[in-house]
C-alpha cells in the first residue's frame, strides 16, 4: 500500500506532469502520423498484385515511378513532366501570394491604426479560411464559365468577339483558386512578424532620409523575413501535395503528383502509390530545408 | 489626434478592398444562384427567385445519400472539436515547462501540418489495411475465425477518419496554446497558490477563465477544419463512409443544376453559424474577465 502510494505520488508529482499532459498529443501523432509515414516508406519496397500487398524489399515501384526518365532524356518522362507542371504552379502561386500577402499585411500592420479595426479587418481575411475549400472553388464556375458573368460582360462590351475558353478549367483557373484559398496562409504569419517590429525603427529610417519605399524594402522587408518564410513554406507545401484544387479547377484534365497518387490508390496499387508519396515527400522536404536555412522556425512560433 | 493619412494609405486600402471583394464575391454568387428559379441553370441570369433547389436537395441527390454524409460530418466535427480542445489544452500545459523530447513533439506537430495531406491519407489507409489483415490473421490463429466472418475493415469515420482529422487540427490547437501561454501572466497563478489554492483550484478559478476565449478559438478551428476537410480523409475512410466535403468534391463533376449551390449554401451556413457563435462567445468571455 505504502509503495503504491509512493508510486502514485511520483506519477502526479510536478516533474512528471508534462509527460502525461503531452501524452495524448504524442500518442495521436505517433499512431496517425509517424507510424503511417513509416509504413508508407516500408510498403514502397513491397510487391503487389491486383488484390493484395506482398512484403518484400524490391525497388520495382521506384523503377516504375521513374520509368523511362533516363532513356527519354533530353525529353521528359511522365513523372518529370508532372513535377515540372506542379512546380510551375508552386512558383506562380508563391509569387502572387507573397506579394499580395505582404501588401495586405503591411496595410493591416502599419496603416490601420485602431486595434478594433485591425481585428475586424484581420477577421475579414480569415473567415473564408473556416469555410469549405471545395465550395470556394465551385463558386468560381458561375463567374468564369463559358456563359459566366465575366465572359458575358466581356462579350457584351465588345472587348472580345467570343467567350474566352481559358478562364475556367485551365492553368489560369488553378492559379486563381490557389491564390483565393491560400493567401491567408501568407497574411497571418507576415502580419505576426510585422506587428513585432518596433515602430521607432521606421521613424529612424525616415529621419535618416529614407523614402517610404526604401523603408519598406530595407527595414520592414528584412524584419518580416520569418513571416515570409513560414508563409512560403505553407503555400509551397499545400500546392505541391494538392490534387483537389488542380482536379476541380483544371476540369480533371491537368496532371499533378497528388492526382497520380490518388489514381494509383483507386486501383489499390498501394506500394506504387507509396513510392510516389516517398518521392513527393523528399521533394517537399528538400524545398522546406532550403527555406528554413533562412530562419529559425521554433524561435519565431 | 488624427494625423493626415499618407497617399499610400488610400492605394493600399483600395488593394485591401479589392482583395475582400475577391474573397467574398464568388461566395456571394453561389449564395444568390442557389435561390435560382426552377427553370434556371448553373449561371446567371436568375430566372426568378425560389427555394426550389433547396427543396430538391432536401429530398436527396439521386444515388448519393447526402444527408447521411451531412450527419457523419457533423458528428465527426463535434468529436474532433472536443478532442482538439482537450488534447491541445493538456499539451499546452506540458509545453510551459521543459521536458525531454519537447522539441521532438513540437517538430512532429509542425511536420504533421505541412506534410502533404494525400501522403498522410495514404499512410493511414495502408496502416488500417495492415491492421485488418492482422485482425483476421490473429482471429484465425486462435481458432475464432467465425468471430470475424462479417468483419470487413476497422477503418471508419470515428477510427481512421478521426485520426486523419486530428493530425490536421491538433497542430493548429497547439500553436494557439503556444500563443496563449507566451502572453500569459504567471503572477495570477502564483497569487492563487499563495492564497492557498490547490493546483486544480488555480486551474478552475484562475487559469481557465483567462484562457477560455482561446479555447473557444481552438474549438472553432477544430470544428471548421474538420467540417471542410477533404484531402486528408479522402483515402482514410471506410467504404461508403464519405464525409460531406468528399461527396461534394465528387458532385462537382456529376451535378449540373443549382442543387450543388444549394448544398454549398447550406454547408457554408453551418460554417458561418459556428464562426458567429464562436466569435460572440469569445467576446462575451473576454468581457467577463474585466
Amino acid at each position: 500500500m505504502e509503495r503504491i502510494h509512493r508510486r502514485l505520488s511520483r506519477l502526479i508529482a510536478p516533474a512528471a506532469a508534462p509527460y502525461w499532459q503531452v501524452a495524448p498529443l504524442a500518442g495521436v501523432l505517433a499512431v496517425f502520423f509517424l507510424l503511417p509515414l513509416a509504413i508508407t516508406v516500408v510498403v514502397s519496397f513491397w510487391r503487389y498484385t491486383e488484390y493484395s500487398m506482398i512484403p518484400a524489399l524490391v525497388g520495382d515501384n521506384y523503377a516504375s515511378v521513374f520509368a523511362g526518365c533516363l532513356a527519354e532524356l533530353p525529353g521528359l518522362c511522365v513523372t518529370f513532366k508532372t513535377y515540372l507542371s506542379t512546380l510551375k504552379f508552386c512558383v506562380l502561386v508563391w509569387l502572387v501570394t507573397l506579394v499580395l500577402g505582404f501588401t495586405l499585411a503591411y496595410f493591416l500592420a502599419f496603416h490601420v491604426r485602431s486595434l478594433t479595426w485591425q481585428t475586424v479587418l484581420f477577421l475579414l481575411c480569415t473567415i473564408p479560411f473556416w469555410t469549405s475549400n471545395v465550395i470556394r472553388m465551385i463558386s468560381w464556375v458561375p463567374l468564369l464559365g463559358r456563359n459566366g458573368l465575366v465572359n458575358t460582360a466581356l462579350v457584351a462590351s465588345g472587348a472580345v468577339p467570343a467567350p474566352l475558353e481559358w478562364l475556367l478549367f485551365s492553368d489560369f483557373a488553378v492559379v486563381l483558386a490557389f491564390v483565393h484559398l491560400y493567401t491567408m496562409f501568407m497574411i497571418v504569419p507576415i502580419f505576426n512578424s510585422m506587428s513585432r517590429i518596433d515602430r521607432a525603427l521606421l521613424e529612424a529610417s525616415r529621419d535618416a532620409g529614407a523614402s517610404a519605399w526604401q523603408t519598406v524594402w530595407n527595414v520592414v522587408g528584412p524584419l518580416s523575413k520569418p513571416g515570409l518564410v513560414i508563409g512560403s513554406i505553407f503555400v509551397v507545401t499545400l500546392v505541391m501535395g494538392d490534387y483537389v484544387t488542380i482536379g476541380v479547377m483544371g476540369g480533371q484534365q491537368i496532371a499533378s503528383v497528388g492526382k497520380i497518387i490518388q489514381v494509383e490508390l483507386s486501383y489499390l496499387q498501394f506500394p506504387l502509390a507509396a513510392a510516389n508519396a516517398v518521392v513527393l515527400l523528399g521533394a517537399v522536404l528538400a524545398i522546406i530545408c532550403s527555406m528554413t536555412r533562412l530562419v529559425d522556425l521554433r524561435r519565431e512560433l | 489626434m488624427t494625423r493626415r493619412r499618407p497617399p499610400a494609405f488610400y492605394a493600399l486600402a483600395t488593394v485591401f478592398g479589392l482583395f475582400v471583394l475577391f474573397l467574398y464575391g464568388p461566395m456571394l454568387t453561389i449564395l444568390v444562384l442557389s435561390f435560382q428559379g426552377p427553370t434556371g441553370g448553373l449561371t446567371f441570369p436568375l430566372r426568378g427567385v425560389s427555394t426550389h433547389w433547396f427543396v430538391r436537395l432536401w429530398g436527396g441527390l439521386g444515388v448519393v445519400d447526402i444527408w447521411a454524409a451531412f450527419g457523419r460530418s457533423l458528428k465527426l466535427g463535434a468529436v474532433v472539436m472536443t478532442l482538439t480542445v482537450l488534447i491541445s489544452l493538456l499539451a499546452g500545459y506540458a509545453f510551459r515547462r521543459r521536458f525531454r523530447g519537447s522539441a521532438f513533439v513540437f517538430y512532429t506537430a509542425v511536420a504533421s501540418l505541412i506534410v502533404p495531406s494525400i501522403i498522410v491519407s495514404l499512410g493511414i489507409a495502408v496502416e488500417f489495411r495492415l491492421l485488418d489483415a492482422l485482425i483476421r490473421w490473429a482471429a484465425e490463429g486462435v481458432g475464432l475465425a467465425g468471430l470475424v466472418e462479417g468483419f470487413t475493415t476497422s477503418a471508419g469515420t470515428l477510427t481512421s477518419g478521426l485520426g486523419a482529422h486530428l493530425t490536421w487540427t491538433l497542430p493548429f490547437g497547439l500553436l494557439i496554446m503556444f500563443a496563449v501561454f507566451n502572453r500569459f501572466d504567471h503572477r495570477y497563478e502564483e497569487a492563487a497558490r499563495d492564497l492557498g489554492a490547490t493546483s486544480s483550484q488555480a486551474f478552475r478559478h484562475v487559469v481557465l477563465p483567462l484562457i477560455a476565449p482561446a479555447l473557444v478559438g481552438i474549438a472553432l478551428f477544430g470544428f471548421t477544419l474538420s467540417w471542410d476537410e477533404a484531402a486528408r480523409s479522402s483515402q482514410a475512410l471506410g467504404a461508403d463512409q464519405n464525409t460531406l466535403p468528399l461527396e461534394l468534391t465528387g458532385l462537382t463533376t456529376t451535378v449540373t443544376n443549382p442543387e450543388i449551390y444549394a448544398l454549398g449554401t447550406v454547408t457554408t451556413g453551418v460554417s458561418f453559424a459556428v464562426i458567429l457563435i464562436s466569435l460572440l462567445l469569445i467576446r462575451a468571455l473576454g468581457r467577463r474577465r474585466v
